[in-house]
Parts: C-alpha cells; sequence; structure tokens
C-alpha cells in the first residue's frame, strides 16, 4: 500500500516535471512562431509595397506622352495619311 | 561535559524556540498582508504599470485604394513614404551629430539646429515629411538617439496633368480627399488603420499578440469609366488646339451612349496632381462638370427636336426665313446668309438664328421646357462630380417672347460641357436618357426612355448635314465615320450684356450617325486668333479625338461608302 503511493507520488512528480517543460516548449514555440509570422507579414508588406512602386515605376515609363514622344522623334513612327489607308472588306 | 550537556536541554531552549517561531509568523503575516494588498488594492495600477513596460499598442497600417481607369491602368496609387521626426531633448544630447543628420536628411545644418533648439520643450518634432524611404532608412541607419522615422503614405498620379482635373487629389499630408474623384469616393477609397495589442521583448520585437483592437480596413479601389488611351488623346488635342487659338481655357467629355460612361474628361489649364504647390486654386476646377456656360447654336438640335415633337413639323418641313430678319418686339435679328425657304436640316446646317426663331416661336412654352427639361438641360447629370452645376433653365412660365427666341439659338440658359454631352448622348441613344456615370458599368444600362426614338433618329439624320461639305461643322467630319454634330459660336455674357469680342468657339456631336456610341463636346474658351467660329476651333479637335477614340473602341465605320473608291480594297483582291 504505502509502496503504491509512493509510486504514485513519483509518476505525479513526473508528470508535472514533464509537463512544466511542455510548458516551456509550447510557449517557445509560440513565440518563435509568431516572430515568424510577424517577419511574413512584414515581407508580404514589403513586396505589396514594392510592387506598388513597380506598378507605379511602369506607368511612369509608359505615359502615353512620353511613347508618342519616342515613337515619333526617335523611331521615326508616323500615322499613315488618308490616302495610304486600305480599308480590307471581306 | 555532561553538566553542558544538561545546560542545553531542549526544555531549556523552549522560549527562544517559540520567539523565533513567533519572529516566523509574524514575518509570514507580514508578507500574506503586503500580498493582499499588492493583489487587492494596488493591482490595478501594478497591472497597467506592467503593461506599460512590455505590452504596446502597434499600428496596423492600410492604404488607400488605387483608382483605375477602365482597362486597368493605375491612375491614382498610394506609395509608403517615411516621415523623419526627431524628440529634440534626445538629439541635443549629443549635438555634434548634427551635421551627419543634416546630411543625410539633404537640409542645412544650420536650419536643423535652430529647429532642434528652439524646439527643446517638445518632445516631437518633424524633420523631413514624406522622405523616400531609401533615404529615410539611410538616416535611421546613422543610429542617432532621438531619430524616428513613421510610415506615411503619399498619393502618386502616374499619367498627371492628363487626369489632374477628374482625380483631384488628396490632402497634402493626409488620407483625406479634397477634390475631384479622389473627394467623390473618399469614403469608399478612404482606408482605416488598424490596432493591436502586442507583448514586446526587450529588442522591441512583438513576441506575443494579445488582442485585436481593430482589423486594418484597407481602401477599396475604384474603376473609373476613364479610357486613359482617349483621355490623353483629347488632352493632347485639346492642348494644341488652346496654344494654336491663344484660349484661355477648353474642355473636352467624350460619353459613352451605350452607358452613359464618361470616357474622356479633360481640360485646359491643366496642373500636374503631383506637384500643385505652384498653382492657384482656381486651376483646380474640373470646368467640364463645374462651369456653366450659354451654348449658343450648340442648342439647336433640341429646339429643333421640339418643334418636330410639337407635331407642326416634319423632317422635311421647309421654314421661312423671309429676307434673313426677323422682328421680335424690340429686336431685329439677323442671319449671316439670306436662306430664303429652306428645310430644317438646311436651318441647321447653316446655323440660322432667323430659322431657329420661328421654329421656337411656334411652339408652346411649356412643350418647349418639357423637351428641353427631358433633355437634361437645368438638371444635374449624376455623375456624382462634386460642385457639378445643375446649370440654368429658367421656368416657362417665366419667359416671354423675347426669351423663348433668344432660348432658340442658346442664349438665356446656361449648361456644363457635361450636361451638353449628356444631352448629345440621350439624341444619340434614340430619345433614351441613362444616367452619366465615373464608374465602370459593365452590362447593360436600361436607361429611361425621354424623347420619341423616330424623331430622335430624325435629329440625327438632319444633324449630319452639319457636317456636310456645305454645313458650318465640316471639319468635324471623319474618313469613314459618319458624324451628326453642331457647331456653336456663342458670345460671352458680361455685366449688363454680352462681350461681342469675346467667343467660346464649341462643337457638339455622336458618331458614328447611323448607329451612335460616342457623345463629345469640345469647347474652347476665348481663342484669339486663327479664328473663333465653333466650326473652325472646336470642330478640328473633336474630328481628332474622335478619329482615335474610334479606333480604339474598335467601333465598326458606317461611312465607307463615303470613301474614296481606291481606299476600299476586297478582300480576295488585296495585296
Amino acid at each position: 500500500m504505502k509502496r503504491l503511493s509512493h509510486f504514485f507520488l513519483v509518476m505525479g512528480a513526473a508528470g508535472a516535471f514533464a509537463s512544466a517543460l511542455g510548458v516551456i516548449w509550447s510557449k517557445h514555440q509560440a513565440r518563435t512562431m509568431f516572430i515568424e509570422l510577424q517577419q511574413l507579414t512584414m515581407q508580404r508588406d514589403q513586396i505589396n509595397i514594392e510592387w506598388g512602386q513597380l506598378k507605379l515605376e511602369q506607368s511612369a515609363w509608359a505615359t502615353h506622352g512620353r511613347v508618342e514622344k519616342m515613337a515619333r522623334a526617335d523611331l521615326k513612327l508616323v500615322i499613315p495619311k488618308a490616302e495610304d489607308v486600305r480599308l480590307v472588306q471581306p | 561535559m555532561n553538566r553542558e550537556r544538561q545546560a542545553f536541554s531542549v526544555e531549556q531552549f523552549r522560549g527562544r524556540g517559540r520567539f523565533v517561531l513567533l519572529l516566523l509568523l509574524l514575518a509570514a503575516a507580514g508578507l500574506i498582508a503586503r500580498a493582499v494588498q499588492l493583489q487587492w488594492f494596488n493591482q490595478d495600477f501594478l497591472e497597467s504599470q506592467g503593461d506599460a513596460r512590455f505590452t504596446r499598442v502597434a499600428k496596423l497600417s492600410a492604404n488607400r485604394g488605387s483608382i483605375y481607369d477602365r482597362n486597368g491602368e493605375p491612375l491614382a496609387v498610394s506609395s509608403p513614404v517615411d516621415t523623419v521626426w526627431a524628440n529634440p531633448q534626445e538629439v541635443m544630447k549629443a549635438p555634434d551629430q548634427i551635421p551627419r543628420l543634416a546630411e543625410a536628411l539633404n537640409r542645412d545644418t544650420k536650419w536643423l539646429t535652430q529647429l532642434l533648439t528652439s524646439t527643446l520643450d517638445r518632445e516631437f518634432v518633424y524633420l523631413v515629411r514624406h522622405m523616400n524611404p531609401a533615404a529615410a532608412s539611410q538616416v535611421k541607419a546613422l543610429g542617432i538617439p532621438g531619430i524616428y522615422l513613421l510610415r506615411e503614405y503619399r498619393r502618386y498620379y502616374p499619367a498627371g496633368e492628363v487626369t489632374g482635373h477628374l482625380l483631384g487629389f488628396t490632402k497634402k499630408y493626409e488620407d483625406m480627399g479634397q477634390e475631384g474623384l479622389e473627394l467623390a469616393y473618399d469614403r469608399r477609397l478612404g482606408a482605416e488603420a488598424g490596432a493591436k495589442r502586442v507583448i514586446q521583448d526587450r529588442y522591441g520585437r512583438y513576441v506575443e499578440d494579445v488582442e485585436a483592437i481593430r482589423a486594418p480596413r484597407p481602401g477599396e479601389d475604384l474603376h473609373t469609366s476613364i479610357d486613359l488611351r482617349i483621355q490623353y488623346l483629347a488632352y493632347r488635342e485639346l492642348k494644341a488646339a488652346v496654344q494654336q487659338h491663344r484660349a484661355k481655357a477648353g474642355t473636352v467629355v467624350i460619353l459613352d451612349i451605350e452607358t452613359g460612361e464618361v470616357l474622356a474628361m479633360v481640360n485646359q489649364p491643366a496642373y500636374n496632381p503631383n506637384d500643385r504647390d505652384q498653382v492657384t486654386t482656381a486651376r483646380y476646377r474640373n470646368r467640364a462638370a463645374t462651369d456653366i456656360f450659354e451654348p449658343g447654336s450648340s442648342m439647336k438640335p433640341f429646339i429643333a427636336a421640339a418643334a418636330l415633337a410639337s407635331g407642326q413639323f416634319r423632317r422635311d418641313s421647309m421654314v421661312d426665313t423671309e429676307n434673313g430678319m426677323v422682328r421680335v418686339g424690340a429686336k431685329t435679328f439677323e442671319d449671316h446668309d439670306k436662306l430664303g425657304r429652306a428645310p430644317i436640316s438646311t436651318i441647321l446646317a447653316k446655323s440660322s438664328n432667323v430659322g431657329m426663331i420661328k421654329l421656337a416661336l411656334s411652339l408652346q412654352p411649356e412643350a418647349m421646357h418639357t423637351t428641353l427639361s427631358a433633355f437634361g438641360f437645368g438638371q444635374v447629370s449624376g455623375s456624382g462630380f462634386p460642385g457639378e452645376s445643375a446649370g440654368l433653365l429658367s421656368h416657362h412660365s417665366q419667359w416671354r417672347r423675347i426669351n423663348q427666341a433668344t432660348l432658340s439659338f442658346g442664349y438665356g440658359l446656361s449648361v456644363t460641357p457635361l450636361q451638353l454631352a449628356h444631352a448629345y448622348s440621350i439624341l444619340g441613344a434614340g430619345g433614351v436618357s441613362r444616367p452619366v456615370s465615373l464608374r465602370r458599368v459593365d452590362g447593360e444600362v436600361a436607361g429611361r426612355r425621354v424623347f420619341p426614338e423616330n424623331i430622335s433618329r430624325d435629329m440625327l439624320v438632319m444633324m449630319e448635314a452639319v457636317v456636310s461639305q456645305e454645313g458650318t461643322g465640316n471639319r468635324a467630319a471623319l474618313a469613314g465615320y459618319r458624324v451628326a454634330g453642331k457647331t456653336g459660336t456663342a458670345w460671352k455674357a458680361a455685366a449688363g450684356g454680352y462681350n461681342t469680342d469675346k467667343y467660346l468657339s464649341i462643337f457638339a456631336g455622336v458618331v458614328p450617325a447611323t448607329r451612335p456610341k460616342l457623345a463629345a463636346v469640345v469647347m474652347i474658351d476665348e481663342p484669339s486668333s486663327g479664328g473663333y467660329y465653333g466650326g473652325v476651333v472646336a470642330a478640328p479637335v473633336f474630328a481628332n479625338v474622335l478619329a482615335g477614340a474610334l479606333r480604339l473602341m474598335a467601333v465598326p465605320p458606317d461611312g465607307l461608302d463615303r470613301l474614296p473608291a481606291t481606299t476600299l480594297v476586297h478582300a480576295t483582291t488585296a495585296p
């Protein structure tokens, strides 16, 4: 009888110890993962920001005025005159 | 030895034992009392102190919605920037760092020292607002104590001047619309920053989310009805015309007749919303929606429409313009050319005031008013543009004969360019009025019938005469498309009457005339060189812009039979 209760006491103590370690471990895990989540969120925001900036940059390069200027001045493109146009009918 | 052992018997120390026990009990009681005090009475204070040391409220930033054109081209985008701020008390502990800081900020050292010393009693002062993030991170990298960054957003308008009036802008340092569409849709575009409570570790990293206080709400994106390609085309042609004719201002509005969408809306002089420090606020006005003017002869199709609707006239009815003069009360009105007896289409094509007066005076004032109201005169178009004007159309009970006469050639009422374009789009849609929309419309718009379809069709046929070789608007003609429109050359109202040497040159019309898709109004204010007639100044702009717009929108041509035969090639014989 005494031996049995002794056994339970040891088991209980060991269980409590293990659970304490578990708490420490899971808490640590939670914090590490949370920090990782934070970093990923930041990374996402950063990528979003970059995307917005790239979109702005693209539209700045592709401004109609700029494209037209390049087409006319650098590439010497012209709009065909009415008499140079042929309309193809089916 | 034995005696001594006797001397240290348990009995002998019982008193001391009790004394020590008492001390321990007292100590325990003291501890319990202290615990009770802390737990019970000081709990709130201590908890808040604890929180203050390691919990923080973190801001969850959200940015303002973007504005796109109908094809998804960005028109307004918020991009993050960093504002550098300082706690002067901290910075001034190491004043030798100031020159380095000033250099990184690209500011004058003297200015910075002055700023920091004059604000020593404060804990917050802006150093540079809206710095580009790369430059700001270099400032932060100097590691100067008391220098902090604040993430903010700046609004960029990639199309610049081209969309300036239409989009408006946000307040300089705030996420809040101030003009134009930014103001009209501020509620939807605007973002609400969120907040959460977090636990911070010693290094300032967030280690745990405690609770979400407010979820961030990013602004909704706005898809406008504008087609940036057409908008640019209108901008370019209008700017060229305003410069060529040394005009004071100008406006172009283009509507999609089938949906009521605004495809382009530009004004001159324009301004760049990205850099507006040098511009007077008067330039911010979107004249197309807010400014009213007397439309002059561009009003005539609606008077003719009212005449046909009265049943007294038909498409081929003749009007006697006598010898080009008509007397109404004490006033005599005269035409440039004597037309004699002429059909209504000629009256329109030659823009005869006398003919129009005859038509107008044969109408009941009430019927005339009903028709004009049906075309939206005197009412806001429903575009929702901030400050949109309803124009002016007085009630028919106040009309005298002279008012009715002048109304027939567009004086005595005022319209906005947008309103006039809407009225033409109703004619183009066969008498169906669709609300003007600045947002992209997907799918069909049923609209509301306000005018008989057959008369609207007849009007378009008559208005084609305006753009014929003999008409006043022949310069609005397009290769491959039939155009129905009307010129207008209006004197500008001045104090006590009209300024007979200041004009508005107008051309308004719809294309293609047989299956109208686009309605457009071109208005040029006070052209002072190279003519002033609407047919000379405004009509070429109309032709240039719409030729491009029709091609961009892939509208099938309806006027191929009028092209020179050499232009048409049959697919089988094509080289």
